[in-house]
This record gives C-alpha cells, structure tokens and sequence, in this order.
C-alpha cells in the first residue's frame, strides 16, 4: 500500500515560512525607515502617563463652553450626508450593472466614483480648507463629498441586487425609465437605502469632531486649542463628549435600522 | 402583500416626518452660510493643472524629501503600525469574544469596552500625545496608527473568534489532545485566515491614516503636503495628491488580490 506524500512545498512550508521571513524583513526596513526608537520610547513614555493623568480630572466646567460646537459637529454631520447622499443616488444607477448595460460607461463611472474614495477625509478637509476657506461650510463640503463617495458604492450594490422581475414588467408596458425606478425599485431599496444613510451618518459624525482641526468647524477647532494649551482636562471633557455623542448617534441609528427591516 | 397600516402605524410615520424636519431646521440655521473664498475656483484650477503637469524633479531626486521617498515612509508607518497592532491585537481578542451565549459575560464585556475606549480616541490626537512623548516625526506616526489599529483588529479577530467552527477543537479534544495542542491544530489554523484578512484590510486604512497624520507633525507624506498648502505652492499640492492616490489605488489593489488568495 502507498502512502499518501506530501509534495515537497507543504512538507517544509515553504510558502509559509517565506511569507514569514518576508514579513519580518519588511518590519526591519519599515523600522529603520521610521526611525523607530524603542529607547526614547521607554524613556519619554512616564511623560504620556503623564498626560493621560491630567486627563483622569476632566474639567466639567468647560463642558458648557463646547456645548455650541459640539451641536455644530452634529449639524455638519446631518448636512454633510444629506447633500452627499442627493449627489449619490444618480451616480449610483450610472454605476449599476443591471441598470447600465454599456460596460465602459459603467466602468469610467466606478473609476471616478473609486478615485473619490481614496482621499481621507482629514487629506480632503485640509484641501477643502485651502480652496474654500475655514468655516463649518467647508467641514460640510468635506462630509458631503466624503459620503458622496461612500454612499454611492453602498447604494449600487444594493442597486445590483434587486429582484428585476418587476422592472422587467414595467418594461414590457413600455415605462419610461424614470416611471421604472420609480415604481419598480425604489419600494425594494428604500428600507436599505435608509439603513446605509444612517451608517454614513454615524461615519460622518465620528469623522466630524476631528475635521475642526484643520479649520473645518465644529468640536475640533476646540480640541486643536486646547491641545496647543496643553490644557488635557479640558481636551478629556471634549474625548469624552464626542464619545458619548457617538455612543448616542449609534445607538439611535442602529434601534431606526432594526425598526426599518 | 402590503401589511395594512394600523392607526398607531400612521401616527409612527407623522411624528418621524415631524422629527426628520425639525432635524434638518435645527441643522440647516447651525451653519453659517458664508460665501466662499473668491480665489476657489483659481486655487482648484492651479491644484489640478499640478496634477497634470508634475514637477518630475520633485517625485524622485534621491534627497530623501521627494515625493516616492515620502511615500516610501508613509507605507512604513502603515505597515509597521499595522502589525505591531495585529500582534497586540490578539490577547485583546480572545479577552472580547463571547463564546458562549449567556447574556451577561463578564471578561467578554470588559474587553469590549477596553476596545470601545481605545476607538473613542481618534487617531490625530493620538499622534499629537505621542508626539509629546517621542518627538514630531515617522516614529509618533506608527505609533498612533499602532495603538489606534487595536480598537478595530481586536473588534474584527473577536467577531471571527466567535464566528469561527468548533467541530475541528472538539474532534481533537475527543481524541485527548490538550489545551495546546488543540489550540495550535484547531483554533489556530480556523482563525488565521479571518485574522489575516481583518489585518489586511486594516493596512488599507493605515496607508490612508498614514499619509493624513503628517498634517499634525507625525511624518509620512502629509507632512509635505501641509507644507505645500501652507505656502500656497499649488502645483506641488497636486502632484503630492496624485501620489497619494496612485499610492492607496495600488495597495488597495493588493490587498483585495490577497484578501481573494485567503479565501
């Protein structure tokens, strides 16, 4: 009776080990290239502790004062993603593949759409800034074209997964294709589509309270000040409000997403 | 087959639509609507013809402070951030996952709010902290995104730990292996795919973090960019802009053809 070999590959787990070795050369190259200083660290590190000590006395006072901006994040957020979500929805049907059969036109579609979604919203926060100037206006922008970019994969994928039956039916009567998405699709997307805003919202309010930091409004501009004092009981109220405010978005976003399905 | 609303169901959709507009009132008279900047549509004029005309002396001169070195630095931070934070992301892991359905779980409960607090703190005052304890530069870039990361790895490897199939622990264990000889033929090789994948994707969101964090001091390819943006040299703005998309275009690209092999 033969028994079964392994071949020489798995025997030694070549691709394992190799993967591993180069792993481990790329830690080394990417350490020397950051100049990464375990001694400094060890060194400097009770100086940390220290910061995050002043932050364990947070100071409820100044809670009063970031009341406005926090308010402010929340707005830019709400707006942000609305507009951003109005832009989306055409696009979204551009890129769908069961909506637009020519494979070129979907294709540059999703190729700018992709482009889109590369930029960080921080990186197209400081451009924003440059362009348009510092302002809650700009943080809108930002979130608006941050979410277009997210909302519309979002929503072409679900786009691409409805049941076409109906909108073959509407077809056949000779529908225009407006009258189609109408009446055919949007009662299929609508619930989802509900859901992926209030996800984007969440995102966008996470994404929010640090856009202020580079002059785009809201909490941020309060986190960058008082950073620059050194003032960290004053940044531990405002790590703390935006915690709970997230906490709060998230939590009545995710009880209307269990309510819409 | 459409459910027939109740009266309650008719007063449900009043008082939402009444919500959703008084939202959007209160929004809308937050923000201040303010012209924008007369020189808008010169400075995006001059950002995109950067782009399009790139200064080739400034992508590679071999000073160490072109655009490919900066780059360069800006995958390190990534990589080097991501993987300090998939091997500390571990032990947290296993502290979060639920595995078993009791509805009160207490080791499982402190350690998803140990992760829950570590993703409260974003990533840009992270680095500004670690700036003071080791020094503007790539160093206090990885790690912020090394200490950020774990919030979201150690999420991703609990939700696979609990997700993961237990036939192949309780087959060994049923023949009399131990603990660590379950743990290295059962557990291990179930989880590593979803772990490696989890890592993977974070690393796509650490190559973006990465080159935004130089914007507060913490190196990569920001730090140039901010600098291009402070001295209003827009052509130089756009040729760091193109880089940073052809750089996250390229490991996007990777890592999904990785992501497919693991499957």
């Amino acid at each position: 009776m033969q028994v079964p070999q392994l071949s020489f590959w798995k025997r030694y787990h070549v691709l394992g080990i190799s993967v591993t070795l180069l792993l481990v050369l790329l830690t080394v190259i990417s350490a020397q290239l950051t100049g990464v200083d375990v001694g400094a660290f060890a060194k400097n590190s009770p100086q940390f502790l220290v910061i995050l000590k002043q932050m364990q006395q947070p100071d409820w006072n100044y809670l009063s004062q970031i009341q406005k901006p926090l308010a402010q994040t929340i707005q830019m957020a709400v707006l942000g993603t609305t507009l951003g979500t109005i832009l989306a929805v055409p696009f979204a049907f551009l890129a769908a593949r069961n909506i637009v059969k020519n494979w070129w036109g979907r294709s540059l579609v999703r190729l700018g759409l992709s482009l889109i979604r590369t930029l960080p919203n921080l990186l197209l926060a400081a451009l924003f800034v440059a362009i348009f100037g510092i302002g809650p206006m700009t943080g809108m922008i930002t979130l608006a074209i941050f979410s277009f970019g997210m909302v519309s994969k979002l929503f072409y994928e679900i786009i691409e997964t409805i049941d076409m039956g109906p909108v073959y039916a509407l077809q056949t009567t000779g529908a225009s294709l407006l009258q189609t998405i109408r009446i055919a699709m949007l009662p299929q997307l609508a619930g989802r589509f509900a859901s992926d805003i209030l996800y984007a919202l969440e995102i966008n309010v996470r994404a929010s309270t640090v856009l202020g930091y580079l002059g785009a409004g809201g909490i941020g501009l309060d986190l960058q000040q008082s950073l620059d004092q050194f003032a960290y009981p004053q940044t531990a109220v405002i790590i703390i409000a935006i915690f709970v405010v997230v906490l709060i978005i998230d939590l009545i976003s995710n009880l209307t997403r269990r309510h819409l399905q | 087959m459409k459910k027939l609303r109740s009266k309650w169901g008719r007063w449900e959709w009043m008082i939402g639509i009444v919500l959703i507009i008084s939202l959007y009132w209160w929004s809308i008279r937050g923000i201040p609507l303010v012209p924008i900047q007369k020189s808008a549509g010169q400075v995006s004029a001059s950002i995109l013809h950067g782009m399009f005309n790139p200064d080739w002396s400034y992508i590679y001169n071999g000073s160490g402070e072109d655009l490919v070195s900066q780059l360069v630095i800006t995958l390190a931070i990534a990589f080097l951030g991501t993987f300090i934070s998939a091997i500390i992301s571990v032990p947290f892991s296993f502290l979060a996952a639920q595995t078993n359905s009791r509805w009160f779980h207490p080791r499982a409960t402190i350690g998803k709010l140990l992760l829950t607090a570590i993703r409260a703190f974003p990533e840009v005052i992270l680095a500004i902290m670690f700036i003071k304890a080791v020094g503007p530069g790539s160093f206090a870039g990885v790690l912020a995104v090394g200490f950020h990361s774990v919030g979201m790895l150690g999420k991703l490897f609990s939700e696979s730990i609990e997700a993961m199939d237990h036939r192949a622990e309780l087959a060994i264990k049923a023949t009399g292996g131990t603990k660590l000889q379950r743990f290295w033929l059962a557990t291990l090789p179930a989880i590593l795919p979803a772990f490696l994948s989890a890592t993977l994707y974070r690393f796509e969101i650490s190559v973006r973090s990465a080159s935004i964090l130089g914007i507060v001091g913490a190196g990569g390819v920001g730090t140039p960019l901010m600098f291009a943006l402070q001295t209003r040299d827009w052509s130089k703005t756009g040729v760091i802009l193109l880089g940073i998309v052809l750089m996250v275009i390229l490991i996007d690209g990777l890592s999904s053809y990785l992501r497919r092999r693991l499957h």
